[in-house]
C-alpha cells in the first residue's frame, strides 16, 4: 500500500506539471515566472505586476478553466472506465460500450436540434446545469434500459447479455443521432459535430461549475469501491461468498460512473479511448489491483486529457482539432497493441 | 455446527431438493455424492447462502442462515465454487489476499499477510506467489483458489468450508493433494462439506457421506455404513462390485455394468 501512495504522489506531480505547461503554451505565450506572478498577485502575495493584462485575462478566463475542465473530464472518463471494466469483469469494457456515452450524447443532440421551448424551459430552471442534466438523464436512461434487459429474475446481471444489450443501445442511439443530423440546419450540424467528435473548446468557469458536483462525487467515491471490485473479478457468486453485497456494489458503480460520464459528455462531447486505454496501461505497467488502478486512472486520465487538449488546440493553429479525433488516433494503436499482448499472454495459459 | 432440517428447494413446479435432513459437526469432513442432476450443487448453493430454501431451514452455529449478514457469514465460512475463471490478470498472492478482504478495511495487517503466506504454503503454491493467475495450469489455479478460501477462515476456530467438486478436471496427484488438505482442515476442527464425483475418494477421506438421487436423500452416514452395493446402484444406476481397501479399511467401488431400465 505504501508503494501505491508513492506512485500516486509521482502521478500527482506529473499532473501538476502537465497542467502548468498547458496553461503556459498557446497563441498568447505565458512564461512560468509570469504564471507564478499572476497567481501570486491574485492571491495577494505580491503587489507588483510584471505581465501584460492580456496575459492575465487569457490565463484566468481561457486557459485555466480549460485545463481544469480537461483534468476533470479526463479523470472522470478514466476512473469510470476502470470501474466499469472491473464491474463487467472485462478489460475491454468502457462507458461507451454499455451505452452511457451514446445515451448522453443522444440527449444532448436532441436538445440542440429540437432547441425548442423545452430546452429554454429547462435552461430557465437549471441554468447552466441544463445540458449536463439532460446528458446525465440520457446516460442514466440508456444504462437503466441496458441493465434491465440484462438483469435476471434473481437480480443478478448476466455480463454477456449486458454487453449485447449495450451494443444494441449504441446502435439505436447512433441511428437516432444520425437521423437528427440529417434533419438539422448547418449551424446545428456544427454543434452536433462538437458532440460526436468531442472538444474542450466550450470551457469556461461556468462549464467547470456546471459539472463539478457530478464529477467530484464520482472521482471521490469510486476509489472506495476498489477492494470490492477486486473481489468481483473472481465472479459474482465468489464475491458474495466473500461477504460482498454484489447487487449493491453493481448499482453504486453504475450510478456513480453514469453520473460522471454523463456530465463529462455534456460539456465535452464524446471523447473516446480515455476510459478504455488508461486503466489498461496502469494494469499492464503495475498491477491489476483496483486500489491502484482506480485512483491511478483518475490521475493519469486527467494528465493525458490535459496534454491531448494542449496538442489539439496548438497543432493546427489558428484552428482547433476536435480532441476526440486525437484520442482516437493515439488510442487505437495502443488498444490494438493491448489486444495483441493479451492474446499472447492467454495463449501461454 | 451445520444442521439441515427438512430442506426443500424448487424452481417453479420443479422440485430440485426434497426434504433433506442431516447434521455435520466441527472436525467432520462430509462429502456429498450422487449422479449428475441429483441436486448436489443446489444443496451447496443453499448451504452457501446463494439460494434461499423453499421449505425447511439450514442452521449454522445454531442460527438460521437467513438471519446472517453476508459479511458476518463470510468471516467464518468460505466457499470454493466450481469454475473460477478470471479475465483480469491478478497475481497469485493478490488473489489469495482477497480471501482476507472481509477481515480488513483498506490495508491488510501483518497478520493477514502472514495468513496468506501460510495458506499458500499449505496448498503448495508459495513458489507461484508472484505469477499471473492466468498463466497457471488448471491444477495450480485450483490450489490457488483453495489457498484463498483457506485464508478467508484461517484464523477462525470452527470455521466452515464448502467445496464444490474441488477435484474436477485435475490429475490424480492434485486430486489427492486437495483432498488431503481438506482432511487436514477437518482434523484441525473445521467443518468441511465437499461435493465429490469420485466415490472412492469420498470413501477414503470422508467422515460422513450424503448420497443424493433426484433431490432425495438416499443415505447419510459413515462411509462404511452407506457405501454399499444397494445404495450405489440405486443412486448411480450402475451395477458395481465392492472391495475393501485393506490399508484404510474403507469400501472400494468398482463399476461393473450399466443397469438396464427393466431391472
Amino acid at each position: 500500500m505504501r508503494s501505491y501512495r508513492i506512485l500516486f504522489g509521482v502521478l500527482g506531480v506529473v499532473l501538476v506539471l502537465v497542467c502548468v505547461v498547458s496553461a503556459c503554451v498557446g497563441a498568447v505565450k505565458i512564461s512560468i515566472t509570469e504564471l507564478w506572478a499572476i497567481i501570486c498577485f491574485r492571491l495577494g502575495l505580491i503587489s507588483t505586476t510584471q505581465y501584460t493584462p492580456s496575459q492575465e485575462a487569457v490565463l484566468l478566463n481561457i486557459r485555466l478553466p480549460r485545463v481544469v475542465l480537461g483534468a476533470l473530464v479526463g479523470a472522470t472518463l478514466a476512473i469510470s472506465g476502470s470501474t466499469i471494466q472491473a464491474l463487467f469483469r472485462n478489460p475491454l469494457a468502457e462507458p461507451g460500450l454499455i451505452g452511457i456515452s451514446s445515451g448522453a450524447s443522444l440527449f444532448a443532440v436532441i436538445m440542440i436540434v429540437l432547441e425548442a421551448r423545452f430546452f429554454n424551459f429547462m435552461s430557465a430552471i437549471f441554468g447552466y446545469y441544463a445540458l449536463p442534466i439532460a446528458a446525465f438523464v440520457g446516460a442514466c436512461l440508456t444504462t437503466l434500459m441496458v441493465y434491465r434487459l440484462a438483469v435476471r429474475y434473481d437480480s443478478r446481471a448476466d455480463i454477456a447479455t449486458l454487453l449485447m444489450a449495450g451494443i444494441a443501445m449504441n446502435a439505436l442511439a447512433g441511428a437516432i443521432t444520425g437521423l437528427l443530423t440529417y434533419l438539422s440546419t448547418d449551424e446545428q450540424l456544427r454543434n452536433i459535430t462538437f458532440w460526436t467528435l468531442g472538444s474542450l473548446g466550450g470551457a469556461s468557469w461556468k462549464t467547470v461549475v456546471a459539472i463539478l458536483p457530478f464529477v467530484a462525487v464520482s472521482i471521490v467515491a469510486l476509489p472506495f469501491l476498489s477492494k470490492s471490485l477486486n473481489a468481483l473479478a473472481l465472479g459474482e457468486a465468489q464475491a458474495g461468498h466473500m461477504g460482498i453485497n454484489v447487487s449493491l456494489l453493481k448499482r453504486t458503480t453504475i450510478v456513480l460512473a453514469t453520473m460522471g460520464v454523463g456530465a463529462s459528455v455534456a460539456v465535452s462531447g464524446m471523447i473516446g479511448f480515455v476510459g478504455l486505454v488508461i486503466p489498461h496501461i496502469l494494469r499492464m505497467a503495475f498491477s491489476a489491483d483496483n486500489r491502484l488502478v482506480v485512483p491511478g486512472s483518475a490521475l493519469v486520465g486527467a494528465a493525458v486529457l490535459v496534454l491531448a487538449d494542449l496538442v489539439a488546440r496548438t497543432i493546427v493553429t489558428p484552428a482547433e482539432l476536435p480532441i476526440g479525433i486525437l484520442t482516437a488516433i493515439i488510442g487505437t494503436p495502443i488498444f490494438i497493441y493491448i489486444i495483441a499482448v493479451e492474446r499472447r499472454k492467454f495463449r501461454v495459459g | 455446527m451445520i444442521e439441515v432440517r427438512n430442506l426443500s428447494y424448487s424452481i417453479g413446479s420443479k422440485k430440485l431438493l426434497r426434504n433433506i435432513n442431516f447434521n455435520v459437526q466441527s472436525g467432520d469432513l462430509l462429502t456429498v455424492i450422487g449422479a449428475n442432476g441429483a441436486g448436489k450443487s443446489t444443496l451447496l448453493k443453499l448451504l452457501a447462502g446463494e439460494l434461499q430454501a423453499s421449505e425447511g431451514d439450514i442452521l449454522i452455529r445454531q442460527k438460521s442462515i437467513a438471519t446472517y449478514k453476508l459479511n458476518s457469514l463470510a468471516r467464518f465460512r468460505s466457499v470454493l465454487a466450481q469454475s473460477n475463471t478470471i479475465t483480469v490478470s491478478f497475481k497469485v498472492n493478490e488473489i489469495v489476499m482477497m480471501g482476507r478482504y472481509v477481515h480488513f478495511e483498506s490495508s491488510p495487517t501483518d497478520e493477514d499477510i502472514r495468513i496468506v503466506h501460510a495458506a499458500m504454503q499449505q496448498t503448495g503454491v508459495l513458489d507461484l506467489a508472484y505469477r499471473d493467475y492466468n498463466t497457471l495450469s488448471g491444477g495450480e489455479q485450483q490450489r490457488v483458489q483453495l489457498a484463498r478460501v483457506i485464508a478467508q477462515i484461517y484464523d477462525q476456530p470452527n470455521g466452515v468450508l464448502f467445496l464444490d467438486e474441488p477435484t474436477t478436471g485435475l490429475d490424480l496427484l492434485y486430486q489427492q493433494q486437495i483432498l488431503s488438505v481438506a482432511r487436514e482442515l477437518a482434523d484441525r476442527g473445521y467443518c468441511v462439506v465437499s461435493i465429490l464425483h469420485d466415490i472412492n475418494f469420498a470413501s477414503r477421506y470422508a467422515d460422513k457421506v450424503l448420497i443424493l438421487k433426484d433431490g432425495h436423500r438416499v443415505a447419510f452416514g459413515t462411509p462404511n455404513e452407506v457405501i454399499n452395493i444397494h445404495n450405489i446402484q440405486n443412486a448411480f444406476n450402475i451395477r458395481v462390485r465392492l472391495l475393501r481397501d485393506s490399508e484404510s479399511d474403507t469400501p472400494l467401488v468398482i463399476p461393473a455394468t450399466i443397469l438396464s431400465d427393466l431391472e
